[in-house]
């Protein structure tokens, strides 16, 4: 084997492929041989380093350097510096937003330093396509440990000590779900992983399966052991075509090994896992209506019970777990319950990931102990919100989940203070939204995905979803009426008891939350026709205050209707004849003298400027 | 590919255990070879060479090898700090591929400094 001076982990995850990290490794490694340097450096594709916001990113070892949005332009500079002269490129280091200051190192950054990697653990430290890196980070160790050494119930229990609960948002012990699909009896059994990741704004479980796809595998392995399934399948959307080919490849490895198929490792056990590529249907990530799809009929849930765990795919008794919480399994058993246990709370054990969007600064895919509060999330971790606007709410869990205000950010993240709030952990989405969102376009926006995703079997959810769907749409049009906040509640509670399942259940969610959080939104939308926020264009008048404005002339260069007139040092004014509402001035405006007033000013405006217009023009003539 | 026994996997972890050291950290020595402009000129990257040709060829898996720019003393060129955790760094000047191989054995298999080639002991702060 060759030794190398130096491992440059190249950020390979969808985001930064994105950003062009594939041009940026041939560059690379052309520039390296050219320098006679690829025998001394050895470049590493990883999967998602999580910093989604500054790529393309790479770390250097040993040093630790961490370099953000690099260009293929910047590899030149970044051999001859940092490769030959061992003088690392300070242009392309990470600045910390508010002083400024250039950060080298990736553990000294906070986005980084706060976070705790468990399921993480490879996150950008091994070449997912190499299964002997995973190997050197421990890997199959697990699967070893519980092939020979565990009996299933020593599996089962250790899970259930874990206190480990389903990180695809529903939050059931996966303990208790294996100890019961153990118990069935059976002559095939069945263990499946949901990788149908389909939350907008969420891409935890992507990233695990593009950038350490062993650890689904080895997750897969001993819970087939524990509940004594001969076969596993992967359920992936076709949309992660990344995620896709390293599982396969990862597959085609572990097989070559001898670490699937049969007798595993020279145990006797035998296993093997196929992946099945779901066509996107938000529905399917349902437990049962993904193991209809499986079976290749269309994809719907059935009632409950009885349970998967003793009736699943095929009528056969099967465990479905979560991407996330697979990548869990093998540290636990390595290193045991209590290990595991020392992070989160009694009833929330260990970390959860989570993917940040939204308006926050540090755009990206952390993990953090259970318990930590929302605030420590936002504003640490990623940084606040940029641009110096203001925070107004998060959004957790989806569709299935609800926007929680600022005023509840100290709540600590776990599956019991969360539901509290109205909201659910969910799968890891967490969106932020800033002081331009209006939150009954927020409840509309989740209300229309899931008129778009409801399977259509069972009617609360099919019709009662666009019912709802179509009270907001009319709110914020204008249309809105006294008494249908309350209508809007009314079917939301009605939805959530007969919906058949977590879907439905759920769906009402992010419009209970803006309800209860957000009334004054809603009612200043139905009784004063007025969207403060001036996204819903129906009911908002944009107009300048004389007094406050500064003839900076910003808002009149972004206007694309040309309606803001006025000269140097004259307060600008705004047409109300040609505005179309689009927001931009009021997003530049750096003196807060653009206004957003409520939708009768409009014509009270337009009025005032012909009376203006007649006087100026009888001002001349006179 | 042969099929892997629980043995193979130790095995393999072990073989891949430099790689893996050097991005986690947890070596036991590191030696930073000075490759600024004058460094080169006067052959650091042959020090270097036969540096990494030590360990390889020893299998020697917690050493690493590492560069920095110009360290001020040019004249003395091609030089080397060796740092072995928990003990004060040791500069080294004027080295060649004989000497380093030297350093190699004595000073990082053996924790005996080289007086001959040694100038100081202590760093300069790099990153």
């Amino acid at each position: 084997m060759e030794t190398y001076r130096s491992s440059v982990m190249l950020c390979g995850g969808t985001g930064c492929i994105a950003g062009g990290s594939l041009k940026i490794k041939k560059s690379l490694d052309a520039e390296l041989k050219n320098r006679g340097l690829e025998n001394e450096i050895n470049v590493v594709l990883t999967g998602c380093n999580g910093f989604c916001a500054e790529g393309p990113v790479m770390t250097v070892y040993p040093e630790d350097i961490f370099y953000k949005k690099v260009k293929e332009t910047d590899i030149p500079l970044i051999v001859e510096e940092h490769f030959i002269k061992g003088r690392p490129v300070e242009s392309l280091m990470y600045k910390e937003p508010i002083k400024k200051q250039t950060i080298p190192l990736m553990k000294e950054i906070p986005f980084f330093s706060l976070q705790v990697l468990r399921a993480l653990r490879n996150k950008g430290l091994i070449d997912a396509e190499k299964i002997e890196e995973y190997i050197a980070r421990d890997g199959y160790q697990a699967a070893a440990k519980a092939l020979t050494q565990m009996t299933p119930e020593q599996i089962i229990d250790e899970m259930k000590k874990s206190g480990l609960r389903g990180r695809g948002g529903a939050g059931f012990p996966t303990g208790l779900k294996w100890e019961e699909s153990a118990r069935a009896k059976a002559d095939q059994k069945f263990i499946l992983c949901n990788g149908d990741e389909g939350d907008p704004g969420a891409f935890m479980d992507r990233s695990i399966m593009e950038g350490d796809p062993h650890v689904v595998l080895e997750g897969m392995i001993i819970g087939a052991k524990a509940i004594g399934a001969s076969k596993g399948y992967i359920y992936v959307r076709a949309e992660y075509p990344l995620a896709v080919h390293r599982l396969k490849l990862a597959i085609e490895q572990a097989r070559e090994n001898g670490l699937l198929g049969d007798n595993i490792l020279g145990t006797g056990f035998n296993f093997d896992i196929e992946i099945y590529q779901g066509a996107g249907a938000f529905v399917c990530g349902e437990s049962t209506a993904l193991m209809r799809s499986i079976e290749g009929k269309r994809g719907m849930p059935r009632p409950r019970p009885p349970q998967s765990a003793v009736k699943g795919l095929w009528e056969k008794p099967t465990v479905l777990n979560n991407v996330e919480t697979y990548a869990n399994v093998p540290q636990i058993i390595l290193n045991g319950a209590d290990w595991f246990k020392t992070l989160g709370t009694e009833k929330s054990t260990g970390t959860k990931v989570f993917a940040l969007s939204g308006a926050i600064n540090n755009i990206g895919l952390i993990e953090v102990p259970m318990g930590i509060p929302l605030r420590k999330i936002i504003f640490d971790i990623g940084g606040g919100v940029p641009k110096g606007r203001k925070f107004k709410a998060v959004q957790l869990g989806g569709p299935s989940g609800g926007c929680i205000p600022e005023a509840l950010l100290d709540t600590p993240v776990t599956y019991e203070d969360i539901v509290q709030t109205g909201a659910i952990v969910g799968s890891g989405g967490m969106v932020v939204m800033n002081d331009l969102n209006c939150m009954v376009s927020v409840a509309k926006f989740f209300l229309e995905f899931t008129v778009e995703e409801s399977c259509g079997k069972c009617p609360p959810c099919r019709v009662g979803t666009t019912v709802m769907l179509d009270l907001l749409t009319n709110i914020t049009e204008g249309k809105g009426k006294e008494g249908d906040i309350e209508l809007l509640e009314e079917l939301s509670r009605d939805i959530i008891t007969t919906s058949l399942c977590g879907l439905g259940q759920t769906a009402p969610n992010p419009a209970l939350t803006t309800i209860k959080y957000f009334r004054d939104e809603y009612e200043s939308h139905i009784r004063e026709q007025w969207c403060k926020t001036g996204v819903c264009k129906e009911l908002c008048t944009f107009y300048i205050d004389e007094g406050k404005c500064k003839a900076c002339g910003l808002c009149k260069k972004v206007c694309p209707q040309k309606a803001v007139s006025g000269e140097k040092k004259v307060p600008h004014h705004i047409d109300q004849s040609l505005c179309v509402q689009c927001r931009s001035c009021y997003e530049v405006c750096k003196f807060d003298s653009v206004q957003i007033g409520p939708r009768a000013m409009r014509e009270e405006l337009k009025q005032k400027d012909a009376h203006r217009l007649a006087e100026a023009t009888a001002g001349k003539e006179g | 590919m042969p099929r892997l026994t629980i043995d193979d996997l130790k095995k393999i972890k072990e073989q891949y255990k430099s790689t893996i050291t050097l991005r986690e950290g947890g070596y036991r020595a590191k030696v930073t070879v000075h490759m600024g402009t004058c460094g080169i000129a006067a052959g650091a990257r042959k020090v270097m060479e036969a540096l990494l040709d030590e360990i390889t060829k020893n299998g020697v898996k917690d050493v690493i090898v590492t560069t920095s720019g110009c360290a001020g003393l040019c004249s003395k060129e091609p030089m080397a700090t060796v740092e072995i955790i928990h003990e004060a760094p040791v500069k080294y000047v004027e080295l060649s591929d004989e000497k380093i191989r030297k350093i190699f054995k004595e000073h990082l298999m053996n924790g005996h400094v080289v007086e001959d080639c040694a100038l100081v002991m202590g760093s300069e702060t790099a990153y």
